[in-house]
């Protein structure tokens, strides 16, 4: 296996894009990437994308080629991956894998998810698919619901309160106002979380991710060739992937997700690093509650313990660990194809030194957790900055 | 969204009567049944189950932003139970007092009316929970 690294990366602007459709979207996001990385285009030799619903939310199938299409990059071979909120991640582990195995030497890959031409309700139903249609939607499960299902059995083994997941998305959006592509810019309150809208109790309003049109892209390239398009090469140091149940009540616990454990173990065992080592990450934090089980899941905090670790500001930037400098899903907004990309490019920006107001100081390793369903999918990522 | 007719019709034995299936390699007990049984795979032996519908709150939510469809149940209990059997299973808790609905309860199925296709559209029909004294 070869090296592989991240040489560009590049994002739109998150939130409710009226003004464009996915081709514009997902071009955007290519070319900030292509330029970035300081390509004409010729060197490229594949495209992999991540779309969770496009059939559904805008009628579009064949995503794979329209990408390819939309960045002008015909006759490039081009694959659309779904694995649901994991889409993105997984099409970054398919490229990644495409330039470890030597078939190429530089590819693109983006993550696209364009949400807001459905009404709230269509746009539920595309996302209840990343369930168990027959055996968990059927009996009038939302995604909020199954997360709900989870918050509560760890508010009962564990002692994690409400207020403690509010403290998620109140440091969220503290990250996302320091992020110019975030849909929600504004900080927030613990107090206003507690009192916004119930959807499924016991989980608000602003314990949810939004619904957000956007895309994401990074260029990756075999480590030996990364230097001559970048001074900085982002290594990819650990690459895994694991799969569940479809089903959230099949699984042996609610409070923790098996498949990011096992992820997690097998990208740390690659990158040969330690939780200790990861100075900060990305995780998906699609509801409050899913960051506090990924921040535990990852080893960063005991099992039970990520709940109080976040409200006494464990997590928050430039703390012990710095987690979702981006705004996460929860402010910086969820386009569900794009997400595990926009990850990537985050980490990306953070270890060369470019991330501004939300810069981790002396960041050098940083990790990316992207999870499908309530926990089917799971993709972790170890990046670090190349010497 | 609307389902067809035989994906309706090929589930009624495990929606209505709650069957499944159980590995007499194994003595896992599984609903919905499974093809293979994913402990013992090609050594397993996959029997036809029927399980009593009792069991106890595993985890439950309060659902108040229902899917679409859904809109007249709302706010509706939404359970994960334990069978006594051992699987668990995902249903709604109806006409049970609010303060009853609480993990460690114990409930039964019954038989309910899920949703409808519209005014002359199929009706859908399945299992709910109910919590017993
Ligand atoms: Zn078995």
């Amino acid at each position: 296996m070869r090296k592989v690294s991240i040489i560009g990366a590049g994002m739109t602007k998150f939130g409710e894009r009226w003004d464009k459709g996915i081709p514009e979207l997902i071009a955007e996001a290519g070319v900030r990437a292509l330029v970035d990385a300081n390509l004409s285009g010729e060197e490229i030799q594949a495209v992999y994308g991540g779309t969770m619903a496009a059939g559904r939310l805008v009628g579009q199938e064949h995503i794979g080629a329209l990408l390819a299409d939309a960045m002008g990059l015909n006759p490039l071979p081009s694959v659309r991956v779904e694995a649901a909120c994991a889409s993105g991640g997984v099409a970054l582990r398919q490229a990644y894998l495409s330039v470890a195995s030597g078939m190429y030497d530089i590819v693109v890959v983006g993550g696209v998810e364009k949400m807001t031409d459905v009404s709230t309700g269509d746009a539920t139903i595309a996302l209840a698919g990343a369930g168990d249609i027959e055996w968990e939607f059927f009996s009038g499960a939302t995604f909020p619901a199954l997360y709900a299902l989870i918050a509560r059995r760890h508010m009962t083994e564990f002692g994690t309160t409400e207020e403690q997941l509010a403290a998620v998305a109140v440091k969220n959006h503290e990250n996302g106002s320091h992020n110019e592509f975030a849909q929600f810019q504004n900080k927030i309150t613990i107090d206003q979380v507690l009192n916004s809208k119930p959807i499924a109790d016991p989980l608000k309003i602003l314990d949810c991710s939004p619904i957000t049109d956007g895309a994401a892209a990074v260029v990756l390239a075999s480590s030996d060739i990364a230097k001559k398009y970048t001074d900085t090469p982002i290594e990819i140091i650990g690459s895994a992937q694991a799969s569940d149940t479809l089903a959230l009540h099949d699984r042996e616990s609610l409070t923790s997700l098996k498949a990011a454990r096992v992820a997690a173990e097998n990208a740390y065992k690659q990158a040969k690093v330690t939780p200790k080592d990861i100075n900060l990450a990305e995780v998906h934090d699609c509801f409050t509650i899913a960051e506090v089980l990924a921040i535990e899941d990852l080893g960063f905090f005991p099992k039970g313990k990520g709940g109080i670790a976040t409200l006494e500001g464990e997590t928050a930037l430039n703390s012990k660990i710095s987690i979702n400098t981006s705004g996460g899903l929860k402010a910086c907004g969820h386009p569900v194809g794009a997400t595990g990309v926009k990850q990537a490019a985050e980490i990306t920006w953070q270890l060369r030194g470019e991330a501004g107001k939300r810069q981790v100081d002396n960041a050098t390793i940083g990790l990316t957790h992207n999870i499908g369903g309530s926990g089917a999918t799971a993709v972790v990522h170890i990046m670090k900055r190349a010497d | 969204m609307v389902e067809g007719i035989p994906s309706i019709w090929r589930k009624i034995p495990n929606r209505y009567r709650l069957e499944g299936n159980v590995c007499e390699t194994c003595e896992t007990a599984y609903f919905p049944p499974r093809v293979v049984c994913p402990k013992c795979r090609r050594k397993g032996k996959l029997v036809k189950k029927r399980f009593s519908g009792n069991g106890k709150i595993y985890s439950f939510t309060k659902v108040y932003t229902p899917p679409t469809g859904l809109e007249l149940d709302a706010p509706y209990h939404l359970a994960i139970i334990e069978l006594s059997e051992g699987p668990k299973i995902l249903g709604q808790i109806v006409e049970s007092d609010d303060k009853k609905v609480k993990i460690g309860a114990q409930v039964k199925m019954v038989f309910r009316k899920m949703k409808e296709d519209g005014n002359a559209g199929l009706i859908h029909y399945g299992y709910k929970f109910k919590v017993i004294d």
